[in-house]
């Protein structure tokens, strides 16, 4: 048996058995090419309904319009406060960023690299975060923002974006954080520099990657969410996302199915395009969610 | 050299005096990084969570007023409320379908795209991962235009092609419209699972295929000697990932149906969020009657529930691996 497989190894020469290997490959690439196109069709249907009429959407399978109508953009611009919701989007998004990514830095680093009384019991608590179950928070959370007088503004939904134990990032920068050499420290510290100094100078500037990692996350968890923005804006439809603007276009403009497809590319292609961008870092960012 | 060094030691020996002052404001230091984050983790999920398990015990409707304490009796109603268990076994229907078929077909992906030579395997994970980043909501919304009208981009595909004779009742037949957010769950969150899957194929160091491949062995031996025991750990966690996935569907099971027709498509999620806030909708059963306390506790039940899953892979995860352990070390010896 085994000899038989080491002749027809030998006996077979080198150069057809690559070229049936990438016989092989090009048919897999044939085969998977359609499939991948099928699979994003959705999002090409919508940018292409988000230029034809109304008619003209249900009227045939053609991807390509009469006449590319950018009005449907303009109505739902205005119209429908899409650019309304779209400016609160970009607001609580990127606040909401730079509220979670600098507070989990921050722990991070201490807990990355220094001992000090009562470290065990904030690890404990991060793990207690994870272990309990926990509930329906929404309706707390919808309280406690009432109560801290934030349900009229960006700030409440920003802050309930940004906030909560975000654990996987803290041990993503406290492991990080860990592994960098003491050294530079010590040097930082004989040049005259204090504690938030060798942070903010010394260290953080390292963790780039990190950094990018926990923008991701957050980026994406913000501009997706709509449970936390849907029920924090209920009675106050001028602070809704692009998301709850978009499903509750619906209820409100039932018919206008073009302005409804402008919409959603309004809302779609940004993630889109920041993905295909940095993809690289999205896709190591899901991946090193799984490794802790 | 060596004496300005030994020097510069002796230099620094003061220092070492001041190092118990120095590590006292280091500590503060250490505290004062930890407020920020220890604020906003108290604020919005600690407080929240207790809150909830007290919420649960309240007869509390609409947020004007204030509820009265009830002990368990929400509870008591939840294990009687047959609508509540219609939801439960909805989500419970996600995972024991959802979960298989999404660990699978990423499975399969991942294998085809962790081929080192096909130079178009980045391209392809673009585009299976694409769904992934968007807005569940949107997504949704979005969906329910190609799927719900008679005239949809999907029926006339499937009519063109002679598929079926009669467009499809995608969303507004209750016998279908559950299986139909089903598949837009799989098909937006199987790029998630496929990339944990190539995280977890990354690991294998490729020179033991070369390895094997040079003493013969074929690409189904390549996979069960190689490829599968050192993908088992991650198996465990990613099946728990998928799971929880599948069970938070809220968003996109609201944008497409709200939980209609007749609460087909009412998962659990759907379910709390509308006895707890759509007050007055149609969808919604409780007539009007935002119910916070009832809905608390049906969240609390929900998240206890889908804990009790987790744990309980991976112990039984645990378990087979003990059992395959001592199958293993049994044929050794």
């Amino acid at each position: 048996m085994s000899t038989t497989t080491r002749e027809r190894r030998t006996a077979r020469p080198v150069p057809r058995h690559r070229w049936r290997t990438t016989l092989r490959l090009t048919l897999l690439s044939v085969v998977l090419f359609p499939i991948c196109l099928v699979w994003v069709f959705p999002f090409i249907w919508v940018i292409s309904a988000s230029v034809k009429s109304n008619k003209e959407i249900f009227a045939g399978l053609n991807l390509i319009p009469e006449v590319v109508r950018l009005d449907n953009y303009v109505r739902a611009w205005t119209e429908a406060n899409i650019g309304k919701y779209f400016f609160n989007t970009v607001f609580i998004t990127f606040f909401s960023i730079v509220i979670a990514v600098g507070s989990t830095a921050l722990i991070g680093y201490v807990l990355g690299r220094y001992r000090f009384p009562g470290k065990k019991v904030v690890i404990a608590l991060f793990a207690a975060a994870i272990f309990l179950p926990e509930g329906y928070t929404i309706i707390p959370i919808f309280d406690l923002i009432s109560a801290m007088g934030l349900s009229g503004s960006l700030w409440g939904v920003t802050l309930a974006e940004a906030g909560g134990a975000h654990v996987v990032t803290t041990l993503l920068f406290a492991g990080y954080f860990a592994q960098l050499p003491h050294e530079l420290e010590e040097a930082a510290r004989i040049d005259g520099a204090g504690f938030f100094r060798i942070f903010a100078q010394v260290y953080l500037p390292l963790a780039k990657p990190v950094v990018a990692t926990a923008v991701i996350l957050q980026f994406m968890s913000s501009w997706n969410s709509f449970l936390l923005p849907l029920v924090l804006t209920l009675a106050r439809p001028e602070l809704r996302t692009l998301a709850v603007g978009v499903y509750s276009f619906r209820g409100e403009y039932l018919n206008d199915w073009a302005g409804m497809a402008a919409a959603s590319t309004i809302t779609l292609v940004p993630i889109i395009v920041v993905f295909l961008f940095l993809q690289r870092y999205f896709v190591e960012s899901i991946a090193g969610a799984l490794k802790s | 050299m060596s004496s300005t060094r030994v020097a510069a030691r002796a230099g620094l020996q003061p220092s070492d005096a001041r190092k118990g002052w120095l590590r006292s404001s280091t500590i503060w230091w250490c505290y004062l990084f930890m407020v920020p984050a220890l604020i906003l983790s108290a604020l919005f999920t600690f407080y929240p969570m207790v809150m909830s398990w007290w919420f649960s015990f309240l007869d509390w409707n609409g947020f004007t007023q204030r509820g009265d304490f009830i002990g368990l009796a929400n509870y008591w109603e939840l294990l009687r409320d047959q609508q509540f268990w219609n939801a439960f076994g909805r989500s419970m229907l996600f995972v024991l379908v959802g979960t298989p078929v999404r660990v699978l077909l990423a499975l399969l992906i991942a294998i085809l795209l962790n081929n080192q030579m096909l130079k178009l395997a980045p391209v392809f994970r673009t585009f299976i991962f694409i769904p992934v980043v968007t807005t569940a909501a949107v997504v949704g919304v979005v969906m329910s235009f190609m799927l719900g009208s008679y005239q949809g981009p999907v029926n006339q595909v499937l009519m063109a092609l002679h598929l079926v004779d009669a467009p499809v009742k995608f969303l507004s037949d209750p016998q279908v419209a559950l299986w139909t957010i089903l598949s837009v769950h799989v098909w937006k969150s199987t790029g998630q699972t496929m990339i944990y899957w190539l995280a977890a194929l990354q690991t294998v160091p490729v020179t033991y295929y070369e390895a094997a491949k040079v003493d013969g062995a074929g690409a189904f031996r390549l996979i069960r000697h190689i490829t599968w025991p050192i993908l088992m750990p991650f198996a465990i966690v990613i099946i728990v990932l998928t799971v929880q996935s599948d069970l938070h569907t809220f968003a996109l099971v609201q944008a497409m149906t709200e939980g209609g027709p007749y609460f087909s498509t009412q998962v659990m999620e759907v379910y709390i969020y509308q006895t707890a806030f759509a007050a007055g909708s149609s969808e919604s059963g409780n007539a009007g009657m935002a119910r916070l306390g009832y809905a608390s506790a049906a969240g609390c039940f929900f998240g206890l529930a889908t804990l009790v899953i987790a744990l309980a892979q991976a112990w039984a995860f645990r378990k087979v691996n003990q059992v395959r352990g001592q199958l293993r070390e049994s044929g050794d010896s």
